[in-house]
Formats: C-alpha cells, sequence, structure tokens
C-alpha cells in the first residue's frame, strides 16, 4: 500500500468514527472531555456551533453517531452520546453571551425561508449573523417545525424547544407565524436574492382504500395529524381502546400519547415480523414499558363497523419469508382473520412529500416522483436561487438530517449571493495539535474506563402517564455524566506516526493492548489485511500504513479496534508515536464560531 | 504515566488448542524502559507459549537479578516463578528440574547475571545440561545498576559516556558449544520473525537449550559507537536463514531444494524446518558451528539462528537415572515425613 496521506483531513476525519457519521459532524469527544471537566456551556456552544439545537437533540436525535462509536466495537454498548448531550444543556450557565448578537449590519440581501423547522431555522441562524434580512414563514403560532407538532411534550418539554427556537429567532430575523405558502410564485414576486423551501414531508399516509375507513372516518385519525393537534391542544382525549397502525417512529409517539389521553389498552400492530420494525430500538423499549404490546405479522383487513360505529379492525396473519438476496415477502398462514376491538385508529405508516403549494409552471422542475429535482451537495433546485433542505429535499429523515442540510443550503446562498460558484465549497477547518504534556503525561485523560454504559434515569410511569407534558426521562445525573463521559475514548485524539524516528524496536506493536500495531513487509491492502498480528475483518475502517523503514518493513495499524489510549507513544522510545488532537469543523457560509 | 494496561483485547484474536489467546500468556505492565529490548523477548515469549499451546501452569520461570530478570513479571502472569539472588538463577533451575519434571523452566537472565557474578553457576548448568530452555537478554552492559560494561561488550565497543572497552567479550554461544550443550542459538530481540520458532524449538528440545538474544539497552547502550546498538546489529547480523517450527501433527511437505533446506527431527515427533543460506557449514556438527562462530567474530558479524543441535539429547535426569521419579509435590505428607521410627532407622545407618 501506499504510505497514509494523513494529511488529507478526511483520513483522520474517518477515524472519530461518532463525529463521521453525524451529519452535522459535531465534535463528539470534544465536547464529552467537556462534560467530564464540568464546563457544560463550552460543551453547550460546541454542539451549538455544529447542531444548532444541543438540548432537543440531547433528548431526541436520531443518534446515527453511536451505532458508529468504536466503544461498541470494543465492549457491548456504545457511549451514550446522545444523553451526554442533554447533560450539557442540562448543565450550562448563560450561553447567550457566546453566540453572535445583532443588531448585524445589513448586508442588502433578502433571503425567505418556507417553513419553520429545524432546517430553515438552521439557515437563518447560519445567515443572520452576516447581515442577511431573513424572512421565515411557517404556517404555525410558533417556530419549530415537527420538533413541535410531532415530537411529544413527554419527550421534549416546550420550553427546551422554545429557548434553542428563540436564540436564533432573537438574531434579527422576521417572523411570518399562521402564514401557510400557498404560492411560491408570490414569493419569488417578491423579489427575494435567495428563497430556501424547508416545509419538510407533511403528509401522512392513510389506509384510503381499506374497506369500512370512510364509515369509521369519525374514529380513524392519521398518526402525524392527530399529533400536531395534540400539540397544539385542539385534541384532549382519545378511546379507552386504541389501535396504532405502523410500526416506526411516528407510531410509538401515538401509542405514547395515546396511553397519556386517556387510552388504557392501546397496542400497536404491526406487519412485518416485530425484529423488524422501523422504529429506534430504545422508543420500542420505551413503548413496551408503558405496557403496550406489539402485535407483529398483522397485515390489515378492514375497519369493523357496527351501527356505524367503529368496533374494531380485523387482520389478516401472516409470516416473513425471505428468498436467496435476502429480500423479504409475507406470506399468509392459513389461519383465520384476527379481530382486534378499538374504540380509535391511529393510522401512523409513514410519510411524504406535498408540494401543492408550487406552480409547475416556475421552471423548477419535478421528477417523476413528484420530488424537486434538487442537487445533493448544494442544495440548489432546477431555478438557481431557490434551495430545499430537511425532508422537503429528499424525503422524511430527522432533525439532524436537516441541521445538515441547513448547513450546506445556507453555504449556497451565501455563495449565490456573493456571486460566486455554489459547487466550490469551501473546505473544513481542521486542526491536529499534540496532546504531550511532560514524558508519559497527556492533556487528555487517557484511562481507559472499564464500566458499562450508565442508563438514564425516568420518572415512574405512575406520574408520566397521567400527565402529558411530564417529561419521562429525567437525564443523566452529574455523577453519573462523569463516568458516562469518561467510557469515550477520545477518538479524536489521533496516533500520529513519524517513520523517520522510528528505531523498530517493536515496543508499541508488543503493548498495544488491542494488537493494532504490525511491523510487516508491505503488501496491498487485501494482502496486509491477513498479515496483522490481530484479525482485520473491518474493511470499513482503514489501514495507516508508514513509509518503508531501514529494514524495509512498514508499520501497519489497523484503525479499527484502536483505543486511543496512547500507550504506543507513552512506550516509544523515540517519540516516533505522538498523541494529536485533531479538530474537524465544517464549514459555516462566511465564518467559523470556533466554539471556545 | 500509565500502569495500568486497558483489559479490552481485540475481540477477534485466535485461540490455541487450549482455548487462549496470546493476551492470557501476557503478564504484568513492563516497568523496563520504552523500547528496552528485553519487552520484545517478553513478547516472543508470550507469542511462543501461545503458539505451543502450553498450559501456563505448566511453567516455570527462574531468573536472578537485572531489568532482564525482572521480566518474569511481564509474561506469563498465570505462571510458577522464582526471582532468585544474582547470577543464582541456574542452582534453582538445577534443584527445581530434580524434583519436578513436569514443569517446563524458562530461565531467564542477563550478561551481567550470567556473565559475571553467575558466571560460576551458567557454566554447571551447562554441563550438566538441565533440561530447561536458558534465555539471555544480552545487552552488553548491566542495565539495572546505570549501564556498566559487562563481560559481553565488545572491545572497542563505546559506552554512552564515552569510554572504550578495552576487554575481550565472553562469547556466550561458544562458551555454551565449548561446555557441551545440546541446542545452541543466538537472536536478535529486533527480529521476532526468527527469534520466536526458536523459543517454540527450545521449548521442545529435552535437554539444555540456550538462547544468547541481543537485547539493545535503549537508555545506557543504545549510543554509536556500541555494537550493541540497535543500529549496530542490524548492520552486522548474518542471520543462518529462517527456521520455522513444524509441530508434531503437521505434516512436512517435502517440497525443497537439496542442500538448501534441513528439516530437524525432535525427539517428540516435530520438526525444525531449518532454510540454510550457508551452505559450508552445518549445524548438526559441533566443529562446523565451532568455525562459522570463529569466522563470524573475525569478520565482526553477528551470526544468528540455531547454531548447533544435538539430535541426540540427554538431560541431568536422564544421566542420572532419575526420570522415573515422581515430583516432589505429589508425595503424600506421610512419604515425606514418614515418622521417628524411619528417622531412627535412618540415622543408625550412619553408625
Ligand atoms: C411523530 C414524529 C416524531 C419524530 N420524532 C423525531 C425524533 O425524535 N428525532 C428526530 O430527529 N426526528 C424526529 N422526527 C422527524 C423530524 O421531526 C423531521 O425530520 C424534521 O423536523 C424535519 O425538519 P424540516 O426542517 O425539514 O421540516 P419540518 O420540521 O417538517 O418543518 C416544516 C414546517 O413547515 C411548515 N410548512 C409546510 N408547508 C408550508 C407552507 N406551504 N407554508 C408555511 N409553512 C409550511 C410545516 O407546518 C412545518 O412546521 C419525527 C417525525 C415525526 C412525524
Ligand atoms: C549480589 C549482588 N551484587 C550486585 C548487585 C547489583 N546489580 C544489580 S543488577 C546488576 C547487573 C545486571 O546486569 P544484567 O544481568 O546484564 O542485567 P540487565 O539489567 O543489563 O538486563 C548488578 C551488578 C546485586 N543486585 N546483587
Ligand atoms: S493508542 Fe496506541 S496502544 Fe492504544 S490502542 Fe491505539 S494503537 Fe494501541
Ligand atoms: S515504539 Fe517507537 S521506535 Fe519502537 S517500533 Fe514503535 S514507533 Fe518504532
Ligand atoms: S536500563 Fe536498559 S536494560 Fe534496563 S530497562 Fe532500561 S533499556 Fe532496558
Ligand atoms: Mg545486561
Amino acid at each position: 500500500m501506499k504510505p497514509t496521506d494523513i494529511k488529507n483531513p478526511e483520513y483522520f476525519h474517518k477515524v472519530v468514527d461518532c463525529q463521521y457519521a453525524c451529519p452535522s459532524h459535531t465534535p463528539v469527544p470534544q465536547y464529552i472531555r467537556l462534560i467530564a471537566a464540568e464546563r457544560y456551556s463550552e460543551a453547550y456552544m460546541v454542539n451549538w456551533e455544529s447542531n444548532v439545537f444541543p438540548g432537543v437533540l440531547g433528548r431526541t436525535c436520531d443518534r446515527p453517531c453511536e451505532p458508529a462509536c468504536r466503544r461498541g466495537r470494543v465492549e457491548e454498548k456504545p457511549v451514550a452520546i446522545c444523553r451526554l448531550k442533554r447533560v450539557a444543556a442540562d448543565n450550562k450557565d448563560e450561553v447567550k453571551q457566546y453566540m453572535p448578537a445583532g443588531p448585524f449590519a445589513p448586508n442588502g440581501k433578502k433571503i425567505a425561508l418556507i417553513g419553520g423547522g429545524p432546517a430553515s431555522l438552521t439557515v437563518a441562524r447560519d445567515l443572520s449573523p452576516l447581515g442577511y434580512e431573513i424572512h421565515l414563514f411557517d404556517e404555525h403560532k410558533k417556530g419549530g417545525g415537527m420538533m413541535r407538532s410531532q415530537i411529544p411534550s413527554f419527550r421534549l418539554p416546550e420550553e427546551v424547544l422554545d429557548e434553542e427556537v428563540g436564540y436564533i429567532l432573537d438574531m434579527g430575523v422576521h417572523t411570518h407565524f399562521n402564514k401557510y405558502v400557498s404560492s411560491l410564485k408570490e414569493i419569488i414576486e417578491d423579489g427575494y436574492n435567495a428563497i430556501f423551501v424547508g416545509t419538510g414531508a407533511p403528509r401522512g399516509r392513510d389506509l384510503a382504500s381499506l374497506p369500512g375507513r370512510q364509515e369509521g372516518k369519525s374514529n380513524i385519525h392519521i398518526g402525524i395529524e392527530w399529533l400536531a393537534s395534540v400539540a397544539f391542544e385542539h385534541i384532549h382525549k382519545i378511546g379507552k381502546k386504541v389501535i396504532v397502525l405502523g410500526g416506526g417512529n411516528t407510531a410509538m409517539d401515538c401509542c405514547r400519547t395515546a396511553r397519556r389521553m386517556g387510552g388504557e389498552e392501546v397496542k400497536v400492530i404491526v406487519r412485518s415480523p416485530f425484529t423488524e420494525m422501523k422504529a429506534s430500538p430504545w422508543e420500542i423499549e420505551d413503548a413496551i414499558h408503558e405496557d403496550i404490546p406489539i402485535l407483529e405479522n398483522h397485515v390489515p383487513k378492514e375497519f369493523v363497523i357496527e351501527n356505524g360505529k367503529l368496533k374494531g379492525m380485523l387482520f389478516d396473519k401472516v409470516h416473513a419469508v425471505y428468498d436467496e438476496d435476502g429480500k423479504r415477502s409475507l406470506v399468509p398462514t392459513a389461519e383465520p382473520p384476527v379481530f382486534v376491538e378499538a374504540d380509535d385508529v391511529l393510522v401512523a405508516i409513514g410519510q411524504e412529500n406535498s408540494f401543492p403549494w408550487i406552480e409547475r409552471d416556475l421552471g423548477l422542475e419535478f421528477d417523476k416522483w413528484n420530488m424537486p429535482v434538487v442537487d445533493k451537495t448544494t442544495h440548489q433546485s432546477t431555478v438557481s436561487h431557490i434551495f430545499f433542505g430537511g425532508d422537503a429535499a429528499f424525503g422524511p429523515k430527522n432533525i439532524i438530517t436537516s441541521v445538515a442540510q441547513g448547513h450546506a443550503a445556507a453555504v449556497s446562498i451565501d455563495l449565490f449571493c456573493s456571486g460566486e460558484d455554489v459547487h466550490v465549497r469551501p473546505s473544513p477547518v481542521t486542526n491536529l495539535v499534540s496532546q504531550k504534556m511532560g514524558i508519559h503525561e497527556w492533556s487528555y485523560d487517557n484511562y481507559i474506563s472499564n464500566d458499562f454504559r450508565f442508563v438514564v434515569p425516568q420518572a415512574d410511569k405512575s406520574i408520566t402517564l397521567k400527565n402529558l407534558k411530564k417529561e419521562v426521562e429525567l437525564g443523566f445525573d452529574v455523577e453519573s455524566a462523569f463516568k458516562e463521559a469518561q467510557r469515550c475514548l477520545n477518538c479524536d485524539v489521533q496516533t500520529v506516526f513519524d517513520f523517520k524516528r522510528c528505531i523498530e524496536c517493536d515496543a508499541c506493536m508488543d503493548i498495544c493492548p488491542t494488537s493494532c500495531i504490525t511491523f510487516t513487509t508491505n503488501g496491498d491492502e487485501s494482502d496486509l489485511r491477513t498479515r496483522l498480528k490481530a484479525p482485520s475483518n473491518n474493511i470499513n475502517q482503514d489501514l495507516y500504513v508508514s513509509e518503508a523503514l531501514p529494514t524495509t518493513r512498514v508499520m501497519v495499524k489497523d484503525e479499527d479496534m484502536c483505543l486511543h489510549c496512547g500507550l504506543c507513544a507513552e512506550r516509544c522510545p523515540t517519540a516516533a508515536w505522538d498523541m494529536q488532537k485533531f479538530s474537524y469543523i465544517t464549514s459555516k457560509p462566511g465564518y467559523s464560531w470556533q466554539a471556545v | 504515566m500509565t500502569y495500568l494496561r486497558p483489559t479490552f483485547k481485540h475481540p477477534d484474536l485466535p485461540k490455541n488448542s487450549l482455548g487462549y489467546t496470546f493476551k492470557d500468556y501476557e503478564g504484568g505492565l513492563s516497568t523496563l524502559c520504552a523500547g528496552c529490548g528485553h519487552d520484545s523477548i517478553s513478547a516472543a515469549i508470550v507469542e511462543a507459549c501461545f503458539r505451543q499451546n502450553i498450559a501456563p501452569h505448566k511453567v516455570a520461570k527462574l531468573s536472578g537479578i537485572g531489568c532482564s530478570s525482572k521480566t518474569p513479571t511481564y509474561f506469563l502472569g498465570n505462571s510458577h516463578g522464582f526471582n532468585s539472588v544474582h547470577g543464582r538463577m541456574p542452582s534453582v533451575a538445577t534443584g527445581a528440574s530434580l524434583v519436578n519434571q513436569d514443569l517446563m523452566y524458562f530461565g531467564v537472565s542477563g550478561d551481567g547475571d550470567s556473565a559475571s557474578i553467575g558466571m560460576g553457576q551458567f557454566v554447571h548448568a551447562v554441563r550438566r545440561n538441565i533440561n530447561m530452555v536458558y534465555i539471555v537478554m544480552n545487552n552488553g552492559c548491566y542495565g539495572l545498576t546505570k549501564g556498566q560494561d559487562s563481560a559481553t561488550a565488545d572491545v572497542g565497543s563505546k559506552s554512552k559516556a564515552g569510554s572504550v572497552n578495552i576487554f575481550q567479550p565472553i562469547d556466550f554461544a561458544g562458551l555454551a558449544l565449548e561446555l557441551g550443550a545440546g541446542f545452541v542459538a543466538q537472536s536478535f530481540s529486533g527480529d521476532k520473525t526468527q527469534l520466536i520458532p526458536l523459543i517454540e524449538a527450545a521449548m521442545n528440545y529435552k535437554g539444555f537449550a540456550f538462547i544468547n538474544v541481543i537485547s539493545p539497552c535503549v537508555t545506557f547502550n543504545n549510543n554509536v559507537g556500541s555494537t550493541k546498538a540497535y543500529d549496530y546489529v542490524r548492520q552486522h547480523i548474518d542471520a543462518t536463514g529462517t527456521i520455522d517450527f513444524v509441530p508434531t501433527h503437521n505434516e512436512i511437505v517435502a517440497d525443497y531444494k537439496e542442500g538448501t533446506q534441513t528439516n530437524i527431527k525432535m525427539h517428540d515427533g516435530s520438526y525444525l524446518q531449518f532454510n540454510k543460506l550457508d551452505t559450508d557449514w552445518n549445524p548438526l556438527e559441533r566443529d562446523s558451528s565451532f568455525a562459522a562462530l570463529q569466522k563470524a567474530r573475525n569478520s565482526q558479524e553477528i551470526l544468528t539462528g540455531l547454531i548447533y543441535f544435538e539430535q541426540n539429547p540427554t538431560d541431568l535426569n536422564t544421566m542420572l537415572n532419575t526420570t522415573n521419579e515422581k515430583p516432589l509435590h505429589q508425595f503424600s505428607a506421610n512419604e515425606l515425613s514418614p515418622g521417628s521410627a524411619k528417622l531412627a532407622e535412618v540415622n543408625d545407618d550412619f553408625r
């Protein structure tokens, strides 16, 4: 293999598994260390710069970082990255003082943001300090989008959302709430320099053709519409027996909300096997904990109506069969249809985009799925000054993805408004700094904790089920937060090798607790992977290969299992290894706040 | 400084026939200087024991005093051990091998421990042919006492302080050959590919198996002008070729060019596959080995590999006709203390 080019920031970026997996590349280990040091405000700001909603995300994020976490490879469970973020938000002091504060000198450019969800709010935050005049439109009475209308307050208290939406709106954003934009043409005609569409994926799928759907309609609700009505307090109760159809996170929010609205026998019923449910494991766990049974392999057959009133539903039982390619089909069993009684049914079987308010004669192209044609990197549509981001751009995902897309779109909008090429993307801001403090002393805590993942305590369900607004999770207290933070392996503290110093004494190879380092003759990657000190089967993790050493061998380090413990560097007599902290911050438009 | 080694290990480490990974043969975290050759030798012993599927409780580590003699703390943490006084490891080994022939004995010593204060002990261990692996971690100095020249320092070798050694070095391999050792090898701590199979072969040798390992002292004897420094050794090393240890159950594939490879059969049926580079020297003949050592010495080269191999080994217990003795620890209390009547009987014999 060729020597690894560690000057390319993408190499070390990939080693920081969590940060790499985070759509907006939050510097996770950095904020976890700050939490361990009880520097909560700084930890909050590190988050805020990258993901804009630390308090919200510390409770609700889909956490793509956690399955990626290295700790999950060397031990059983990843670090509780998400819930540590909440610790920063819960324990911070006044943070507004660290944020850009208006009024900002106007730059004469006017931007419209349609939709007030996380994507639009991110664009607003990134562009306001540059002097853009931002106009944000949303049909609801407050900002936040689905974070407000969909995520129940027992998972995300309103104050937390208000605070973080407030930080952005207070930067001088012109809000137009309770305003549904019914014509893009009108907005275009208002002469904005750029328009950002962040209207989400607002339409819930229905089972329109299922027998009984029409007759039972007063007791059959579309999940996301029902959740919004609950959130905006248009609805206050539901029947005692409730069926929730669907196995995703929306279904989990529906069933748990129903339990708090008077539902006593709430059942989740899914078509697929339980193990294939789309909802996050922790959401399923929470639903089960609230005494909600989940019936698998039940395909809806009809709504049963008696005397014009919904009585329940019939389901066909199926089982999953997989072909050679692993493709699943649900095959009916011979059993008779199953009847499940219900006063109300919540249909939570997916969400769709819909753009009834966009005229189709504006030059804005739509594809065959009726989705706008949008560039994946620049977020530009086929009309040069109109950009899309969040769920509106590429279908429903989650908050953190919307934030990441908001950042990317903001970069494009700024480039576009400055007359520059939106395809020339600014590079990330990176740095690599030695952590050496003394002969065997590092400025990070290189001790490897053996603790297993700590569990976030919850309020008792005798309380939470009675109060829709009572937050279920209590959050880590600072002591468990410290211990959980110590489980982090500091993957951003990189092992940096200087081949010119190495005397090939093997000390690093011998000491490495997880057998990452091998000195051997060079070869191509697949060959090298068979000759390393420990099996090297995870090809998603890179091999770090040095230039040829005096004996003609090379140093090969498999990044897969490295604990970043620094023992290699401590054992090296010539400091050929050094532990260096790598920081990587994706560029924001025009500037970057290097959070403390 | 990290005094605790993380307990995590690579989850997919291979296991040997006893179900152990090499980690199970490790010991405590070394307190030797970073980069010390001795640590590499410890790692080679760990790997050899892992490959040989030896049960840790079937091994005893014996040593004297010195950085080298400290290493048994850093490998085979689940084995027996005896850290004796300076230069006295051979006596302990002699006693141990007489009273318990079931254990595998690793004697670990230094050039100071074996060629200065323990020289008298060392030579007798060789001539008595104790069934053990005797490893000298040879750094040409007394590392533990701050790097004074040892008796294996070469004439002209310069110390870190700049003084030049004027005395003739003791050549361990030559001495061991002279005194009748059946297995004599030399190696370098920085060449595990060679060292590990040599240790494996030594472990399987019934009789005195001696390995002199050049092992740089990074702190006191790794300077320019020292003949035991990493750079010097790498430049002057003359490997006799690769050696592979082939366990009993593995068939030898006779696919080699005549004269370039010798398969040496061990007493237990395993083989040493020995690739000779130097065709005019035969490790199965003592004279030839002597000549090779002498030649290397004249040309200031360090001959490494298996120097000499006696195909019909013997050992102390065989020579004393005590091979059937049961280990002392298997005697019952009554056998060990047969009572006053027996004592009186014994005493009567001497009257
Ligand atoms: C029940 C449920 C639970 C969820 N839970 C989580 C979770 O726990 N974690 C997570 O990360 N994600 C979750 N999500 C997904 C997440 O809420 C969305 O992916 C995210 O909010 C999308 O952000 P956005 O900025 O693209 O748009 P949205 O948040 O969808 O915001 C768009 C806003 O635009 C408004 N709007 C639409 N059209 C117009 C118009 N023409 N004029 C004016 N206003 C308009 C909408 O009413 C809405 O307020 C959940 C989704 C649902 C449905
Ligand atoms: C009886 C006695 N004499 C002297 C010493 C001091 N002493 C300790 S280690 C040592 C030399 C060790 O040299 P070597 O065996 O080469 O070990 P190294 O440290 O070089 O590995 C000496 C002289 C001692 N411990 N005991
Ligand atoms: S930091 Fe060094 S010693 Fe520690 S696990 Fe990584 S490579 Fe091994
Ligand atoms: S410890 Fe340092 S000098 Fe020794 S092999 Fe490793 S990198 Fe090279
Ligand atoms: S003094 Fe020399 S022999 Fe002793 S531990 Fe240090 S490097 Fe090794
Ligand atoms: Mg010595």
